[in-house]
C-alpha cells in the first residue's frame, strides 16, 4: 500500500495526467457532480455520487459505429474505428465499479463488442472507498462492500492522506509510476476507515433489503403477479431510470444522413419506451405495465438466470433519487418480495 | 482491428422476383459474385440500406445453394418499402448469420416431417424444406401445408408447383382463405385444413405464420395426438444487434436473436407469454 498527503493531491493528478487523460468527479453549478477531465485547478467533488454513472466511459450515450458513402445504387462501407487513447478514471464508487463487471458480461461475451472492449482495454479504474453513502444507497444488498471497492487501484481518502492499493497488473503499473511522489505505508488508517464506513452502512434505511426472493428461476413466480398493475400505474415512461442506471445497457442503432454520407451510430435506448419493441406489424410490449415489468424482471430475474445468479443492479440509488414519480427498484423488491422484504 | 459483428458486408441484389402483390424475393451476392457467407436452415441475417434502416430477415434460400442467398421480404415498414422500390444492381449491406437453425441434421433425421406455413411464414421454412429435399434420403415422408389469403398471395408458387409437388415422397397441400376464380384447390384456413388432413402424430412438425394461425394449428395438432415436443416454430421480434446485446428481443431470459429464433413448443411454454 502507498499513500500521499491530501495537500499533494494535485501533484498526483498532474503526474497521472502526464501519462493519460484523467477523469474525476467534479461539482457542477447545480450541485450535480459529474466526471470531468482533470486540468490544473480542477477540484475533485466531495460527493462521490455522480448524477450520471461512470458507464459513459466504456459505453457512451452516443457513439459512431461506422460510415457509409452512397451514390446511386452503390454503397461503400467505411470502418471508422480508431485506436483508443489510454485514460484513467479516478474516484469510481464501489457500486459503479461492480457495474462494469455486469456490463462486461454483455459486451465482452462472444461475439465481443469491439467498441466497448477497446475502451475497457485502455481504461484504468481507480476506485475510491465510499466514505459518504447516501440514504438511497443499498449496494450491500448486492454483496458490494463500499469500503473495499474493486478496480485496478483502490483508493481510500482519510482526513489527511490518500491511500492507494493496486489490484491488477494495469493498476500495479500505474501505481509503480507514481512511486516518486507516494510513500509506502501500513494499512491501519485504511482498516480504521473501513470500520467507520461499515458503521454508517448499518444505519442506512435500506440496510435490510435482501435479494433472497429474486434471482434464478423466478420468472413464473413474478411475471404474472397482479402487483405489476399498481407498481407501473404511474410510470411516465420517461426512461430517466434507465439513463442514470449504471447497468442498463440496451442500445439503439440508427443512421444519420449527413448530406455527405451516412453515419451509423448507437445510442442508449430504454425498455421503458413504447417504440423499443415496435415493429411494422405490431408490438410485443403494448402497455407501460409490460415495459415496466421488463425492466425489473431483467434486473432481478432474467439477467441472474443468464449470469449464474448475478443481479443487474448495484444499489447505487440513482433511480431512487431521480424518478419523477418516486417509483424504483426498491419499491418493486419490497412489493413483490412480500413483508419479509419491507 | 478485431472483427466486429455490427459492421456488415457489402452485397449486391442480382435478381428481384415478384412473388405476390406485397412480397418480393431478393437474390444477393458479394460484389465478386460469390455467396456472402454460409448459414444453416432457419438462420437469419441483418439486411440494411444505410440511411433507411437495418432489420432481421430469415435467409429463405437453402444452405445447399452455394451461389447466392435469397430473402423473401414483405412490404410493411420503412426499410421493406424502400427495398420494394429497389432495382437489380442495388447494393445492400448484410451481416450474419444469426440465431440457431432447425435441428435438421439430428432431431429431424429419419423422421417424417410436416411443414405448416401461412402467408409470408413460408419464407423461413423454404430454407428448411429445400435443405430436406436436397438430402431427400435422410428424411421420411414430407408433408407441406401452405395457405394464404388468395392464390396471388402464395409465396414461391412456381417453385411449389414445378419442383416441390413433383418430388417423390413430398406431398404439398395448398389452400386459400376464400373461393377464387381459377382456383380449383382447397379453400379454407390452414388450421382447419391441417385437421381435415388428419396427419399421423408420428411426424415432426414445423410451423410458421401469423400468431393466430400458430395458435389454432397447435390446437389441431394436439387433437391429432401431437406432443409439444414434436413441434417447432420460429419467432421474430424487433432487433438491432442480432447478438443478444441491444436488449430488446428477449422473451423472458431468452433472446430471440441468439437463443432462437427456432424454438420447440415445449421450450416456448417455459417462457412468459410476451411474443
Amino acid at each position: 500500500m502507498r499513500k500521499i498527503s491530501l495537500s499533494n493531491l494535485d501533484k498526483l493528478f498532474a503526474l497521472i495526467s502526464e501519462k493519460a487523460k484523467l477523469y474525476l468527479p467534479v461539482d457542477g453549478k447545480n450541485g450535480i457532480a459529474s466526471f470531468k477531465l482533470w486540468e490544473e485547478g480542477v477540484q475533485m467533488s466531495q460527493a462521490l455520487n455522480t448524477t450520471r454513472s461512470a458507464k459513459d466511459f466504456f459505453f457512451p450515450q452516443t457513439e459512431n459505429l461506422m460510415e457509409f458513402k452512397t451514390e446511386g445504387k452503390n454503397i461503400e462501407i467505411i470502418d471508422t474505428r480508431t485506436e483508443k487513447e489510454d485514460f484513467v478514471i479516478f474516484g469510481v464508487r464501489a457500486c459503479d465499479v461492480k457495474s462494469f463487471e455486469i456490463l462486461d458480461r454483455v459486451f465482452l461475451s462472444e461475439p465481443v463488442d469491439s467498441y466497448y472492449a477497446s475502451r475497457r482495454e485502455k481504461g484504468v479504474i481507480i476506485s475510491l472507498a465510499c466514505g459518504r453513502p447516501a440514504e438511497t444507497c443499498f449496494c450491500k444488498t448486492f454483496g458490494i462492500d463500499p469500503a473495499s471497492p474493486e478496480g485496478d487501484i483502490t483508493a481510500w481518502k482519510t482526513a489527511t492522506d490518500l491511500y492507494l492499493k493496486a489490484n491488477t497488473e494495469k493498476g500495479e503499473k500505474l501505481l509503480a509510476s507514481l512511486d516518486g511522489i507516494t510513500e509506502a505505508c501500513g494499512e491501519e488508517a485504511v482498516e480504521e476507515q473501513k470500520k467507520e464506513i461499515s458503521a454508517i452502512m448499518d444505519k442506512l434505511p435500506l440496510k435490510d433489503l435482501t435479494t433472497d426472493k429474486f434471482g434464478v428461476g423466478k420468472t413464473k413466480e413474478y411475471f404474472n403477479s397482479p402487483a405489476w398493475d399498481e407498481l407501473s400505474s404511474h410510470c411516465l415512461g420517461c426512461g430517466t431510470c434507465t439513463f442514470v442506471c449504471p447497468t442498463c445497457q440496451c442500445y439503439d442503432v440508427k443512421d444519420f444522413n449527413t448530406g455527405n454520407g451516412v453515419k451509423r451510430f448507437r445510442c442508449w435506448d430504454s425498455c421503458m419506451y413504447s417504440d423499443f419493441t415496435l415493429m411494422a406489424h405490431g408490438n410485443s410490449r403494448l402497455s407501460q405495465k409490460e415495459r415496466f415489468r421488463q425492466r425489473f424482471m431483467h434486473k432481478l430475474v432474467y439477467y441472474p438466470d443468464n449470469n449464474n445468479g448475478m443481479f443487474s443492479c448495484v444499489g447505487c440509488g440513482r433511480c431512487l433519487a431521480k424518478c419523477p414519480i418516486s417509483m424504483n427498484i426498491v419499491k418493486v423488491m419490497k412489493t413483490l418480495g412480500g413483508k419479509e422484504n419491507d | 482491428m478485431t472483427n466486429e459483428t455490427l459492421i456488415p458486408k457489402l452485397g449486391v441484389i442480382t435478381d428481384i422476383r415478384i412473388d405476390t402483390p406485397d412480397i418480393k424475393t431478393f437474390r444477393v451476392v458479394s460484389p465478386e459474385g460469390k455467396k456472402l457467407f454460409d448459414h444453416r436452415p432457419g438462420q437469419c441475417a441483418m439486411v440494411s440500406i444505410p440511411g433507411v434502416g437495418e432489420a432481421m430477415f430469415s435467409i429463405t434460400s437453402s444452405p445447399t445453394n452455394t451461389e447466392y442467398m435469397e430473402f423473401s421480404i414483405k412490404k410493411c415498414g420503412c426499410l421493406t418499402t424502400w427495398l420494394h422500390q429497389a432495382e437489380v444492381g442495388q447494393n445492400v449491406t448484410v451481416r450474419g448469420p444469426y440465431g440457431n437453425p432447425f435441428p435438421v441434421d439430428d432431431v429431424f433425421a429419419g423422421k417424417d416431417l410436416l411443414f405448416v406455413a401461412g402467408g409470408v411464414g413460408l419464407a423461413p421454412l423454404r430454407s428448411v424444406i429445400n435443405y430436406c429435399r436436397h438430402y431427400r434420403d435422410r428424411y421420411g415422408k414430407i408433408d407441406i401445408v401452405y395457405g394464404s389469403r388468395s392464390k396471388d398471395d402464395l409465396l414461391d408458387y412456381q417453385e411449389i408447383i414445378n419442383e416441390w409437388s413433383t418430388d417423390s415422397g413430398v406431398n404439398v397441400h395448398l389452400t386459400i382463405d376464400r373461393e377464387q376464380e381459377g382456383w380449383d384447390g382447397h379453400v379454407g384456413f390452414v388450421p382447419t385444413y391441417v385437421k381435415e388432413l388428419g396427419f399421423e402424430p408420428n411426424k415432426t412438425a414445423v410451423l410458421c405464420g401469423p400468431p393466430i394461425m400458430i395458435k389454432f394449428t397447435l390446437q389441431g395438432l394436439s387433437e391429432l395426438g401431437f406432443n409439444r415436443e414434436q413441434v417447432y416454430t420460429t419467432l421474430e421480434l424487433r432487433m438491432k444487434c442480432g447478438v443478444g446485446k441491444c436488449g430488446r428481443c428477449n422473451v423472458g431470459n431468452k433472446y430471440v436473436c441468439k437463443d432462437g429464433p427456432v424454438f420447440r413448443m415445449d421450450q416456448l411454454d417455459e417462457l412468459p407469454d410476451e411474443y
